[in-house]
C-alpha cells in the first residue's frame, strides 16, 4: 500500500521538467513558459515526502541552473523555497480537491515569481519581461493534467511492481 | 488558510525543517554572489556545464528533426529554384567581394602613407546554433562550437545581415554567446555617414537598441546607418550594427537619445560567423585624423565612456565603410 513509486518515475519526471525548460518554443510565447520543473517537484513532494525533499529540490535547481544558464544557484533558491512552502502546507494540500490545489499551485508558482523577480533585482537586471508573469497562469491550467498524468503513472507502476 | 485548532500534528516537522532551509537558502545565495561576481563559482559552472549538453541536445532534437523531415519532402524543383537563386546570390556576392578587396588594398596603401601601424587580419569561422531556449530574461544563445574548435571568450559574432553579439562563455564543446540586445550588451559604434562615434546598448527586445548621450548638435539622422567602430578591439570595426530609427530629446534636454534597428537577423538564424581581430600590432583605436586616440575600453562600458565620444566629422567614413 505505502509502496514508493521508482525512482526512475521520480527522477524521470524531474529530467522531463528539465527538458521542458530549454526546449524552443516560438518567439513570444516562449516568455510564458510554465515552470514544469516546479510542478513535478510540487508533486512529489505532496506524494512522496520521503523521497524527495528540500535536497532534491536543491539539486534539481543546480541542475536547472546548468541547463538553462541562469546564475548558479538561483533556481537552486527558488526551488527551495517553493519545497519548504510545499512541506509546510502538504496536510492541507493533499486533501484539496484538484482545483482548489491548482489554485495553491498558482499561488506558489506566482510567489516563485516573486522570488526570480527579487533575484533579478539584486542582480541589478531590473524588470522581469511582462510576459514572464503569464507563466503561472499557464501552470494553472497545466496542474490538473499533470497530476492525473502522473497519478495514472504511479499507480500503474505499484501495480506492475505489486 | 488558517488551521485554528490543529497546529500540532506538523509542528515538529515543520520546525524539523527551518534549519536545512535556512542552510539552503545560505548556501544558494553563496553560490549567486559567487558566479555573479565571477569567481570560482562561474569556473565550476564552466565545467559543469559539459553535464548539461545530453539535456541540451535532447531538448533540441525535435527542431533537429523536423529540419530533417523537411530536406526530406523538399521537392526537386524548389531545390532547384534554391539553387538557382544561392548560384546568383553567390555570383553577386563575389563581384562585391573583387571590389571589397581592392578597396581594401587601397586602404592599406592610404594606410601606409598616413603611417599608421594599424594592421590586421580578420580570421572567421562558422558555428551552428543550438536550438534551445536559455534563460528568457537575458538574451543569449548557444553555440555547437567550443574551445576545441578554437572559439575564445570575447569573439564577436555576426551573421548576414551585421554585428548578432559576442562570446560570454566557453565549454570544450559548447558556448555561449551575448546578443547585441541583452540590456547588458554595448557596442562601441560609428554613424556610418558622418563618422560619429558612440556606443550602442542593448534593450533587452529583440528589434531595439538605445543610443544615449548624443550631443545636441551630432551629426546623426533617422536613417543613418551605424557600423562598429573598432574602439576596444573587440569587435572588428566596419561590421554593420543597424539603422537610426528614431531620435527624441532626453530628460534633461541636453542630450539626444537615439533608437536603432538591430542590422542582424537576432531572431533564429542557423548559422553565424565568430570573427576575431588578430593585431599585428598594437590596437590604436580606429583610424582617424584627430592625435589622441582613444584607449582602449571594453566594449561592456558604463555610459560615462558614451558621454566622452566626440562628434567630429571624420573625413574617413568612405574608407571605414566601403560597402554600397
Amino acid at each position: 500500500m505505502n509502496r514508493a513509486p521508482s525512482g526512475w518515475l521520480v527522477y524521470g519526471g524531474l529530467f522531463v521538467g528539465l527538458l521542458l525548460m530549454v526546449v524552443p518554443l516560438p518567439a513570444g510565447i516562449e516568455l510564458a513558459r510554465p515552470y514544469v520543473l516546479a510542478m513535478v517537484l510540487c508533486y512529489w513532494l505532496l506524494e512522496t515526502p520521503e523521497q524527495v525533499g528540500l535536497g532534491t529540490a536543491f539539486l534539481a535547481g543546480l541542475a536547472a541552473d546548468l541547463v538553462s544558464g541562469t546564475l548558479l544557484g538561483e533556481q537552486a533558491l527558488r526551488l527551495v523555497i517553493l519545497a519548504f512552502l510545499v512541506q509546510r502546507f502538504r496536510a492541507r494540500l493533499r486533501f484539496f480537491p484538484l482545483w482548489q490545489q491548482a489554485l495553491a499551485v498558482f499561488a506558489l508558482l506566482l510567489n516563485d515569481r516573486l522570488v526570480d523577480q527579487a533575484i533579478h533585482a539584486a542582480g541589478g537586471d531590473g524588470w522581469l519581461p511582462w510576459a514572464t508573469w503569464l507563466a503561472p497562469f499557464v501552470g494553472f491550467a497545466l496542474w490538473p493534467w499533470l497530476f492525473l498524468l502522473f497519478d495514472e503513472l504511479r499507480l500503474r507502476s505499484r501495480d506492475r511492481a505489486g | 488558510m488558517a488551521y485554528p485548532g490543529t497546529p500540532a500534528p506538523r509542528l515538529t516537522e515543520g520546525a524539523g525543517g527551518t534549519l536545512p532551509l535556512l542552510a539552503y537558502l545560505a548556501l544558494a545565495t553563496v553560490l549567486m554572489v559567487a558566479d555573479q561576481r565571477g569567481g570560482f563559482a562561474s569556473q565550476a559552472r564552466q565545467h559543469l556545464s559539459t553535464l548539461a549538453e545530453p539535456v541540451w541536445w535532447l531538448a533540441s532534437s525535435p527542431g533537429r528533426l523536423a529540419e530533417g523531415a523537411h530536406d526530406l519532402v523538399t521537392t526537386r524543383s524548389r531545390l532547384l529554384a534554391d539553387n538557382e537563386r544561392l548560384t546568383r546570390e553567390l555570383q553577386v556576392n563575389a563581384s562585391r567581394l573583387h571590389r571589397l578587396a581592392a578597396v581594401a588594398e587601397e586602404n592599406q596603401r592610404l594606410r601606409e602613407l598616413l603611417g599608421g601601424t594599424r594592421g590586421y587580419r580578420l580570421e572567421a569561422k562558422l558555428a551552428g546554433i543550438i536550438d534551445v531556449d536559455l534563460d528568457p530574461s537575458r538574451q543569449r544563445i548557444l553555440l555547437d562550437a567550443g574551445s576545441d574548435d578554437g572559439v575564445r571568450v570575447g569573439q564577436a559574432m555576426i551573421d548576414a545581415g551585421g554585428v548578432l553579439g559576442q562570446v560570454i562563455e566557453v565549454t570544450p564543446r559548447r558556448a555561449t554567446a551575448l546578443l547585441l540586445t541583452d540590456p547588458e550588451h554595448a557596442v562601441p559604434v560609428q554613424v556610418a555617414r558622418s563618422g560619429l562615434r558612440t556606443i550602442a546598448f542593448g534593450t533587452g527586445r529583440t528589434d531595439m537598441l538605445r543610443l544615449p548621450n548624443i550631443p545636441q548638435s551630432a551629426d546623426i539622422r533617422v536613417g543613418d546607418r551605424l557600423v562598429t567602430s573598432g574602439i576596444g578591439g573587440r569587435f572588428p570595426a566596419g561590421f554593420p550594427v543597424g539603422t537610426i530609427e528614431q531620435l527624441h530629446p532626453d530628460d534633461t534636454r541636453l542630450f539626444v537619445v537615439a533608437q536603432a534597428r538591430p542590422a542582424a537577423r537576432l531572431d533564429r538564424g542557423l548559422e553565424v560567423l565568430l570573427v576575431n581581430n588578430t593585431l599585428d600590432a598594437v590596437d590604436d583605436g580606429p583610424p582617424l585624423p584627430p592625435p589622441p586616440p582613444p584607449a582602449n575600453e571594453a566594449p561592456q562600458e558604463s555610459p560615462a565612456a558614451a558621454t566622452a565620444t566626440e562628434g567630429d566629422p571624420a573625413p574617413a567614413p568612405a574608407e571605414q565603410e566601403p560597402t554600397p
